[in-house]
């Protein structure tokens, strides 16, 4: 079982998300992010998806997401060098006194920014890839984290290659 | 200037609908106002389930994308078997229902449902129109998407005020541009001499076809091949047809209830050339066992299919027909797998299908007495079950197009609607439906259908008072304890009567064949009912997860 990221290119319509979803919940993944916008295509989106599964399954799905007639192309970033990142949001207690401290000193590690504070909290915004947020979620756990929002996963090819149609 | 409902019908007659199986409703109203007097053809079904297997039906037997409409909410949920069908078996249709007016859409409005997300699974694609102005270009785009690439069934969802909206410049598109959707026909040329040089080599080859090849066309193109290369060719259920029934090469079915020698021959084999074929479970059995020492060539229309179940060696994704015909013009004539033949041939003639002849009556010899009078020249459909095995294994089909029956779905009640549908498409064919007592009385209410139309549909009614498939299944596996499965009597020539139709009781063999003549004879609808007997069985069977060459009621191979 591996994780895979998916790159899916869709006509930018109505029900083409649950189309898409549909494809993976009848043969049982689960999905573990995924992300939708717009792209730099007009009319068309971008939905990224994270799953874990065979690579049989994960091709079988993918063969399927093909079939779509909203979907224009389905790439396996995994297949090829990429650039992956996320953004996460993290609402972290921090009365005023040592714990702000050690906050702010976690968040420059961590190249985070504090993006709201307040009498008790303080919102942190981070940028990185899984295992980053990861890390700086588990330090924070010890000041007691109030909230956590994580974009899912984005990616990109690395030099020329796309996931677009190349037009 | 017209409205929706109008550019609909045009559009319909555009497409080359010449009938619409359906059934009305307070949505879909100004759509009937259209039909009213409109040149279109509509037949009234009693059951909206039935208008999709009528329409599924009609697809079939034509080669044409067949259409259906009903009402939203109910009238859509009933088509959902009926879609559902006609996509595990990649069948051609197009359903059209109507909905609420898009200012209600989500509040639960009356007879709302939400028809687009219930169909998703189950269409290649569905659309909810949501313009008047869209109803000309999404009507070309579900019928160019439901008949091309790998056919299937696509849905149209028509709320009221689309229908009753005012167009004033109607433009009918006359092509189809779709980013996402370009189907691949032509087989790779290289993939394609790849599979000739492994044909070439191989010593106890077997076609395995299917449904594709009907679907695209490419019967002949099958039969040329083999017979040009002497490889035997077995049929799955949805294949039946594509190669005549007594051609000296056909194995006949293979699979759960097929041919020994089939089986066998399969089990033996060192090449599999699948055509057209998706090897399904009841194929297949155990996977593992299935072909072991095979290598595989692929040819299929759908990429999806391509490894799904089977790894295989060389895949060919483009339509059947073109393939085989590409595979025609560069094939090399080979030597003759004399010894193969040989061995196939001894199989064929040790372990054919048999059953009984205690004088009893049997369905196998209803169907024997149906191929001495029909001989091939009619359509035959057939519900599911024991009624529907029998059927592919005993009738000998000539032709493609003449076998219709719910293969992936295997759903009961299917055969009789569709053979309404059947009908409309070879109106110059006999049209008989074998059912069971069961199947029959899942759609028995199209005998108003028939009756009030005259459709020459004959209902052959295998009559064993129980769900003889799972009856039999109880026998075998769960120790006779038959469960839920044992029918009442019932006078099904009575309710025929009740419709205005005829019919036969039949108890005995002799009274099969002059019961088969007055179906024939009679010019509107029929129904016999053969009172087979009750615990007859599909032989032979191969047990749910075995291999394909172990199976109940045959041997070992000699």
């Amino acid at each position: 079982m591996k994780q895979h990221t998916l790159a899916v290119l869709v006509e930018n319509k109505a029900g083409v998300l649950s189309r898409v979803t549909n494809l993976f919940s009848r043969r049982g993944f689960n999905i573990e992010s995924l992300a939708v916008g717009t792209c730099e295509e007009p009319g068309m989106s971008r939905i990224t998806i994270v799953v874990i599964g065979d690579d049989e399954k994960v091709e079988q799905v993918t063969k399927q997401l093909n079939k779509l007639i909203d979907i224009i192309k389905v790439s396996d970033l995994m297949e090829n060098e990429r650039v992956e990142r996320e953004l996460a949001l993290i609402k972290v207690a921090a009365d005023p006194g040592t714990s702000r401290a050690e906050i702010m000193q976690i968040a420059e590690i961590f190249r985070a920014q504090i993006v709201d504070v307040g009498a008790k909290t303080m919102v942190l915004q981070v940028v990185g890839d899984t295992d980053k947020i990861d890390a700086l979620e588990k330090l924070l756990r010890q000041y007691g984290i109030k909230e956590l929002v994580r974009t899912g996963r984005i990616g990109i090819l690395r030099g020329s290659k796309t996931a677009g149609t190349g037009k | 200037m017209k409205t929706g409902a109008k550019i609909l019908v045009e559009s319909l007659q555009r497409e080359g609908v010449d009938i619409l199986f359906g059934y009305p409703g307070g949505v879909v109203l100004p759509i009937y106002d259209e039909l009213y007097d409109s040149s279109l053809k509509h037949l009234l079904v009693r059951h909206e389930q039935a208008a999709a297997h009528a329409a599924d039906g009609y697809a079939r037997a034509s080669g044409k994308v067949g259409a259906c409409l009903a009402t939203s909410g109910p009238g859509a949920c009933n088509l959902v078997t009926g879609i559902a069908t006609a996509y595990m078996d990649s069948i051609p249709i197009v359903a059209i229902t109507g909905q609420v007016p898009t200012n209600l859409l989500g509040n639960d409005a009356f007879q709302e449902s939400d028809i687009t997300g219930i169909t998703m699974p189950v269409t290649k694609h569905n659309y909810l129109i949501k313009d008047a102005r869209d109803v000309a270009r999404t009507v070309k785009e579900a019928f160019y998407i439901a008949g091309t690439g790998r056919p299937g069934p696509v849905l149209i969802d028509v709320p009221k005020d689309v229908s009753t909206g005012v167009v004033e410049k109607v433009e009918y598109p006359e092509t189809v541009s779709l980013r996402g959707y370009n189907p691949t026909y032509k087989g790779h040329k290289r993939q394609i001499e790849k599979a000739l040089q492994l044909i070439a080599a191989a010593e106890r080859p077997v076609i395995y076809a299917g449904g594709g090849v009907i679907a695209s066309n490419g019967s002949a193109e099958l039969v040329s091949l083999a017979g040009m290369l002497s490889i035997p060719v077995t049929t799955t259920l949805m294949g039946i047809g594509c190669i005549p029934g007594d051609h000296p090469l056909n194995l006949g079915m293979l699979g759960m209830h097929g041919t020994e020698y089939a089986n066998f021959a399969i089990t033996e084999s060192d090449l599999l050339i699948a055509i057209g074929v998706r090897f399904d479970d009841r194929v297949t059995g155990n996977a593992s066992k299935f072909a072991p020492n095979a290598k595989i060539i692929h040819i299929d229309i759908d990429p999806a299919e391509i490894g799904k179940n089977k790894r295989v060696d060389v895949p060919i994704v483009g339509d059947v027909r073109l393939v085989l015909k590409d595979m025609l013009a560069l094939f090399k004539k080979t030597g003759a797998k004399d010894a193969w033949m040989k061995r196939v041939k001894h199989w064929k003639q040790h372990h054919p299908l048999k059953y009984r002849k205690d004088g009893c009556l049997h369905p196998q010899f209803i169907l024997q007495q149906m191929n001495e009078l029909l001989k091939g020249d009619a359509v035959i459909v057939s519900e599911v079950g024991q009624n529907q095995m029998w059927t592919a294994q005993w009738f000998t089909f000539r032709h493609p197009r003449t076998w219709i029956t719910s293969g992936g779905l295997g759903t009961m009640g299917y055969g009789f609607p569709a053979a309404i549908g059947a009908h409309f498409a070879r109106p110059d064919l006999p049209v008989f439906d074998v059912a069971g007592d069961g199947s029959i009385q899942m759609n028995i209410q199209e005998m108003g259908t028939v009756a009030a139309n005259k459709i020459p549909v004959k209902i052959a009614i295998m009559n064993n008072m129980y769900l003889g498939m799972v009856r039999q299944w109880q026998e075998l596996f769960y120790d006779r304890r038959y469960s839920f499965t044992e029918l009442p009597p019932v006078e099904f020539v009575k309710i025929a009567n009740a419709y205005g139709i005829d019919g036969m009781k039949v108890e005995s063999c002799e009274d099969v064949m002059p019961a088969l003549k007055a179906a024939l004879d009679c010019d509107g609808p029929f129904v016999m009912d053969f009172r087979i007997e009750r615990e007859e069985n599909v032989f032979p069977m191969v047990p749910a997860g075995a291999a394909i060459n172990e199976m109940i009621g045959g041997h070992t191979p000699s």
